[in-house]
């Protein structure tokens, strides 16, 4: 029975094998992998890349104290970029799944409709859940759009929801209940990490506080995009610090799910807030395309 | 001529199953059009299959080649072609160029022009399918679209992998993003003996080679497996008496799910049977794309069916793996359900002050607030009585409550429904209960009306409501765009009333709604929500629903029962000759100025001349008299064939007498007849409107 860990080993080195640079986490909070500068920048523009990394995507309304079997404030995700797709993705992507021994002549493999949008991204894509004996375990999208901007390289994102595929493997009905190695189990390693949070988002964070922290990180987002904007294409311009003012608007994006959570925002403001971050993160893609594509001269 | 079998298949990675059927019909049709514009076609119906991964069309009797023809192209006259002395001219010269032969060939043709017929030699269909198929394969609509190539290349529902064509025993040559067509398929993505392509020479060889690799090839086929399986199951002892619960859309969804589906028997435990029927039900079914499975007695079972895309499932693994995954959504439900309960359905209302109905409307304590208002106009209009107004108000007042609740938030399918099964749980009034269960339906036009008076109030309240809404806001739908289904919802108001019985005026309900400037266009909306019930429900034809909703279109179960009259009546001898000639009255009365001008005035009894009009009047007179009696008692049809006998003596009328008279007073009188007499009998329907056959 292979442990949480040694199932994270055997994919990293699957896609490894397959050209994938295999990063680490992003070190800002994110709700989803597909947030992550390595997806959400690497996806514009014709440059092909392969990434694979596994990222702590926190939802704090998803929080349930570390008591329910099956819902985490935070839970892990691999992703895997391939940009562009390969023919034959989704034979590569079962044959993944054959490395972490499912066998898939004894298993009840189907892929479902599912599109993927995510409006506080301005990006979105076609595909399809993939169901394992009745489990979703991942999600399969072919990106079309991301920051507000279509994508002419048609980049596959496949993201595994490591606790699921694990608990699945392992058998077991509570992801608490899985081995992270032979020694330690998740509820070992993360039981706190949920109850804590569970608690800081639903009953403890200051929401005026937080409120004052979206307007501090939206404020910096937006002086850094003003001057990105102001200034002349030349080296100023090529080295300017967008992927700072993305971590800017990441911070916002958290920062609104632990106001949800919490309860603070009310429905009318909910869609604007919303807006407010999706208007951060296209202007960043805009910016990050003009500065990644230096603007021909004409002859 | 020699022709050929087609078979062309279109390998695509997986197809949304409910977008199959469409695309198959869609694929046909713009096959037969790129042929016919050939002069080309098969010799009967293509085929039409699909698995989740393959459009697959197959034409039999295709002709090899087009006929050849002869074409006869015309040039200019004679007489400029040849000058004086018989010389050809430069129009001569040029039109035998560009014709291609020599002036000592041309003929004359009609009109005394130049012609010139060539034989024009058929060309291969093969090469015309290399031509076409591109565009009739890319051009299959879906409802949502994508590209993988970039920007520029094909759309189509999912990525084209592979292309079969074949034409007889060769391939049809042509290329769609990249992919080049051949004479290769591929089996069952892990069931295939090989994992490479396998060649096919042809429809019978296809369709055994696809079954050899796991694929059955047919949709019907797929749907008698997973049928007859599941049949199988329950006929061993051990299930004796217990019955796999049929759903066709769940049997439609699950064949174009699979290539080689088996069905499989899970259970869960039979504690979770405590939870209500259709919590159970909607996890399975619409969840889990489970068949419920109930007992003899019609209660259900703590089982299910799984329809596996695999041969078999010697080990248990997969059954084990659908057990699993069921447990912990029931265990979820179970969790929510005890959760819920620790709030009433009472003791909700102040939160709906955070659920947002619609960004401008407001939230869902304003429109519980509306609503209960409304439900008290209502069940006044109607005359409901004080006890079942009094739950009608009281279901309108908790009915949205479950929107605040966690088993609402994880099926959101199941509002209303939760709401109601909370209700009888807290001890609410079983007619509360009920009226809150139901108050969402008819959700389609297979769906029920709601069970009582109240719960119809309720949802008549709640539908009104929306409608009013957001045709205040002017958010009418247009053309296919009804994004907050007001349709359904209008088309749902229409039902009830009809259905429930309720003689409700559209204007009045328009009244209520608040619509404000767009009342009119909300009454619009509902009658034509009226008018499309009386079509395509109850299938009146459109002359009749255009004679009726044209005499009175306000309310709609009268228009119901005035549509069924006519229906009734209409094959009697008298009324279509009857309906001819009232027609011939409204076009003289319109000729005339108009019926308006002449309704108001008062028949002089005097003035009638003719023995003719004179009877038709004594018989307007007792038929009248007939009529407004079985109007006053509901019976359309009598008032009806009433009416039809007034026949001989409005036919004798038109024979014998001349309406425009010379004397204008005499002409004056006979309009005003006419036109009460129209008017009179109009009310049950526009007999003007009737289409004789």
């Amino acid at each position: 029975m292979p442990t949480f860990q040694e199932t994270v080993f055997q994919l990293k080195s699957y896609w490894a094998e397959r050209g994938c640079v295999i990063q680490e986490p992003l070190d800002v909070e994110v709700g989803a992998g597909t947030m992550c500068p390595e997806t959400f920048l690497r996806v514009l523009g014709p440059n092909p890349y392969r990434v694979a990394y596994v990222q702590p995507s926190r939802r704090p309304a998803d929080g349930r104290y570390g008591e329910n079997p099956n819902r985490l404030y935070k839970h892990m995700q691999l992703q895997v970029i391939l940009k562009p797709s390969p023919d034959d993705i989704i034979e590569q992507y079962m044959q993944s799944l054959e490395r972490i021994g499912i066998d898939l002549r004894k298993h009840d493999f189907k892929l479902e409709e599912d599109n993927w949008e995510a409006p506080t991204l301005g990006a979105w894509g076609i595909g399809w859940q993939v169901m394992l004996d009745g489990l979703e375990i991942s999600q399969f999208t072919y990106f079309q759009q991301c920051g507000g901007i279509e994508l002419d390289v048609v980049p596959v994102e496949l993201t595994y929801g490591l606790e699921r595929l694990v608990a699945f493997l392992q058998n077991v009905d509570s992801v608490f209940d899985i081995q992270w190695n032979e020694t330690w189990t998740y509820r070992d390693v993360r039981f706190q990490d949920e109850q804590q949070y569970s608690v800081y988002n639903f009953e403890k964070a200051d929401v005026v506080a937080v409120w004052k922290e979206f307007g501090l990180h939206e404020g910096e987002a937006k002086r850094l995009l003003a001057e990105f904007e102001s200034l002349e294409e030349g080296p100023e311009k090529r080295r300017f610090p967008l992927l700072p003012a993305y971590d800017q608007v990441l911070k916002c994006s958290h920062l609104f799910n632990i106001l949800d959570a919490r309860g603070a925002i009310s429905v009318s403001e909910r869609v604007a807030v919303i807006q407010r971050v999706r208007t951060l993160a296209v202007g960043v893609a805009g910016a990050w395309m003009t500065q990644n594509q230096p603007s021909e001269v004409p002859a | 001529m020699q022709s050929a079998e087609f078979l062309l298949e279109v390998g695509v990675e997986e197809i949304p199953d409910w977008m199959i059927e469409p695309a198959l019909a869609d694929l046909k049709r713009r096959f037969l059009e790129a042929l016919d514009g050939f002069n080309l076609r098969p010799g009967g119906e293509p085929v039409l299959e699909a698995t989740p991964r393959r459009l697959v069309l197959i034409a039999e009797g295709v002709p090899v080649r087009q006929e050849d023809r002869d074409e006869t192209i015309t040039g200019p006259p004679r007489r400029i072609a040849f000058d004086d002395k018989g010389n050809p001219t430069k129009a001569a010269i040029g039109f035998a160029q560009r014709a291609g032969v020599a002036v000592a060939d041309l003929q004359t043709g009609e009109g005394d022009r130049l012609a010139i017929t060539k034989h024009v030699e058929g060309r291969a269909t093969k090469d015309i399918l290399s031509e076409v198929l591109p565009g009739v394969v890319a051009g299959i609509h879906f409802p949502k679209t994508m590209y993988w190539t970039g920007k520029a290349g094909p759309r189509f529902i999912r990525p084209i992998r592979w292309l079969l064509a074949l034409l007889g025993a060769e391939v049809v040559p042509f290329e769609i993003g990249g992919v080049p067509s051949g004479n290769t398929t591929q089996g069952h993505r892990r069931l295939s003996k090989t994992s490479n392509h396998v060649m096919v020479s042809g429809w019978k060889d296809y369709e055994q080679k696809l079954r050899g690799n796991c694929v059955i090839l047919a949709a019907q086929e797929r749907k008698g497996r997973i049928e007859s399986g599941a049949a199988e199951l329950m006929a061993t002892d051990l299930f004796h008496g217990w019955r796999v619960r049929g759903n066709a859309r769940l049997l439609q969804t699950l064949a174009y799910l699979t290539e080689y589906p088996t069905p499989i028997l899970g259970s869960f435990d039979s504690s979770y049977l405590s939870l209500p029927e259709e919590v159970l039900e909607t996890v399975m079914l619409h969840h889990q794309r489970y068949f419920a499975v109930e007992e003899e007695n019609g209660r259900l079972a703590p089982a299910f069916v799984a329809v596996s895309n695999l041969d078999g499932d010697p080990e248990g693994i997969v059954r084990r793996g659908h057990e699993r995954v069921l447990r912990a959504r029931f265990n979820d439900a179970q969790f929510f359900w005890r959760n819920d309960q620790k709030q009433k359905l009472s003791e909700r209302i102040e939160k709906l002050r955070g659920v947002t109905f619609q960004a401008k409307l407001g939230t869902y304590f304003e429109k519980t607030e509306r609503n209960a208002g409304l439900a008290a106009a209502l069940a006044a209009a109607v005359s409901l009585p004080a006890k079942e107004a009094g739950h009608a108000r009281r279901a309108a007042e908790l009915a949205k409550c479950d929107l605040t609740t966690e088993l609402v938030g994880e099926f959101p399918e199941l509002q209303g429904v939760v709401g109601g099964l909370y209700a009888r749980h807290q001890g609410e009034p079983e007619e509360v209960a009920d009226a809150i269960y139901d108050h969402y339906r008819p959700a389609g036009a297979d769906d029920r009306v709601p069970r009582t008076k109240a719960a119809q109030i309720v949802a008549l309240a709640d539908k009104l409501d929306t409608l009013g809404g957001f045709f205040r806001l002017g958010m009418i739908p247009s053309g296919s765009r009804d994004p907050f289904a007001l349709r359904r919802a209008a088309f749902g108001i229409i039902r009830i009333l009809i259905e429930g019985g309720h003689a409700l005026a559209i204007a009045k309900l328009c009244e209520l709604a608040g619509a404000g400037e767009n009342r009119e266009p909300l009454r619009e909306f509902l009658v034509d929500r009226l008018r499309y019930y009386l079509r395509d429900v109850r299938e009146h034809s459109y002359d009749e629903v255009n004679a009726v909703l044209s005499a009175s279109s306000d309310v709609p179960l009268d228009a119901a029962e005035r549509a069924q009259a006519i229906s009734k009546v209409r094959p009697s001898p008298d009324f279509e000759p009857l309906a001819v000639s009232f027609k011939r009255i409204k076009n003289i009365l319109e000729q005339a100025g108009g019926v308006d001008k002449f309704a108001s005035g008062t028949v002089d009894q005097g003035l009638l001349e003719d023995e003719a009009e004179q009877q038709l009047y004594a018989a307007f007179a007792q038929v009248k008299s007939k009529v407004s009696a079985h109007k006053h008692n509901g019976d359309y049809a009598e008032a009806l064939a009433a009416i039809a006998s007034l026949r001989p003596a409005v036919d004798k009328f038109f024979d014998d007498v001349l309406v425009n008279a010379k004397d204008e007073k005499v002409r004056r009188n006979r309009l005003t007849f006419l036109a009460q007499l129209l008017r009179e009998f109009s009310t049950i329907a526009d007999f003007a409107e009737i289409v004789s056959a």
